[in-house]
């Protein structure tokens, strides 16, 4: 068949709504946005617990420590599901792994960020578990079925860490004057880096319309940023805090809030590498995988070594 | 030497009474490793009480293109559904 003919089956497949599965044939281009975007969503997950795990050791109390610990775990689980479905369309996860050291691969800009209060682990849970789960609800029907898979899975656990940062927001909320203040200050700095987190704006957006078009993504990132805002602003005033825009604002006529500008050239930044953490994220990554290099070689000569004891053993016998 | 732990797929028993179910795949370096990999990556929240696991290398699929061979034969078998059989309603259920 030519590729042609090809290209049209599969978008018809994808226009009937058919979910795409490993072995299918695709076009090239469609298993490479995949792999870019899946290995981008796993290395998300994985250096998103290195702002988190800065806490682990500080949180305020046993229950508030063993909450912490179960997500940090659960980012980690959250990247090797995605691994293993990236690694379904043929890329190799130790590939992967290199291109976010070597800084070929990006990952999510909001991870670049410092946690410097307490109060900023309960605005991560809150907003930016909060964003990644109205990105992932959509990735729940996207049609390359080994990553929706993962995604069902991932949105199961999800909802939990959203739930633990909004509990943290609500004590410190109700807390002395001083924990109030913290609890505004972290909304005051995590609030634009969430709805930064949807990417450009869609006139913007270099990959928006072929993404749709491969129902890849199904909602673009103006949509599921208006989705964002909305949903927050009446969980912002039920701890009676305050967003950081003063041009927010309901309106009747769209049925949806108006919210100010966002500073691009600040994403723009973070994203080429000069947000305040980009650096220290990275070489922590490094270190793990050099430091670690040991581990995976003495794990491969154990299992060499105890299957060369079996085979011996089964010679003897015979 | 490569290094890179192979790959496994893993298969859960969400229930006794259920069959295994494909979850996903890990890497470990040999099957025992593969199963306590598979316990912290995919039962978190006790989603399983039997796991299997089995190298990603020894698993055979059938090619999609060729899917029109392969089960369009069944497709014209009509006979071979309960429906397909005129049974009168005085007769009952059957």
């Amino acid at each position: 068949m030519i590729e042609k003919d090809l290209n049209q089956i599969f978008q018809d497949r994808i226009d009937a709504d058919d979910r795409i599965e490993a072995r299918d044939w695709m076009p090239e281009k469609y298993r490479q946005t995949l792999i870019r975007q899946i290995s981008q969503h796993a290395h998300s997950e994985v250096v998103g617990m290195l702002p988190e795990a800065n806490w682990i050791s500080r949180a305020p109390s046993l229950r508030r420590k063993v909450a912490l610990l179960a997500k940090v775990q659960d980012e980690a689980g959250h990247g090797l599901y995605l691994y293993s479905a990236a690694e379904t369309l043929g890329a190799k996860r130790s590939d992967l792994l290199q291109q976010l050291i070597d800084g070929t691969a990006k990952y999510s800009s909001i991870f670049n960020y410092p946690t410097l209060t307490w109060a900023d682990i309960g605005a991560i849970g809150w907003l930016v578990d909060g964003a990644a789960i109205m990105n992932q609800v959509m990735l729940c029907r996207t049609s390359y079925g080994p990553y929706a898979r993962a995604m069902v899975r991932i949105c199961k656990e999800e909802s939990f860490h959203q739930r633990q940062g909004y509990e943290i927001m609500i004590a410190l909320s109700q807390g002395s004057e001083e924990q109030k203040a913290m609890a505004q200050d972290a909304l005051n700095r995590w609030w634009w880096p969430s709805l930064m987190m949807f990417g450009p704006n869609d006139a913007e957006s270099k990959h928006t319309a072929q993404s749709m078009a491969w129902r890849i993504k199904r909602k673009t990132n103006d949509e599921l940023r208006q989705a964002f805002v909305d949903s927050s602003i009446s969980q912002i005033e039920y701890l009676g805090l305050t967003a950081p825009d003063k041009d927010l604002k309901w309106n009747e006529e769209r049925g949806h809030y108006d919210f100010g500008a966002i500073d691009w050239d600040e994403f723009w930044q973070v994203v080429k590498g000069h947000g305040p953490c980009n650096k220290e994220r990275i070489a922590a990554r490094r270190k793990a995988q050099e430091e670690g290099k040991w581990v995976q070689e003495a794990a491969m000569a154990y299992a060499a070594k105890r299957k060369q004891r079996a085979q011996d053993q089964q010679t003897r016998v015979a | 030497m490569d290094n890179t732990w192979p790959l496994w797929e893993v298969f859960i028993r969400s229930k006794n009474g259920l069959s295994h179910k494909h979850v996903g795949s890990l890497h470990a370096a040999d099957e025992d490793m593969a199963i306590e990999n598979a316990r912290d990556v995919y039962t978190r929240r006790q989603e399983g009480v039997s796991i299997w696991v089995v190298e990603s290398k020894h698993i055979s699929a059938s090619n999609p293109s060729k899917s029109e061979e392969l089960y369009d034969p069944a497709k014209n078998k009509i006979y071979r559904h309960p429906t397909f059989y005129d049974i009168p309603d005085e007769v009952g259920h059957m």
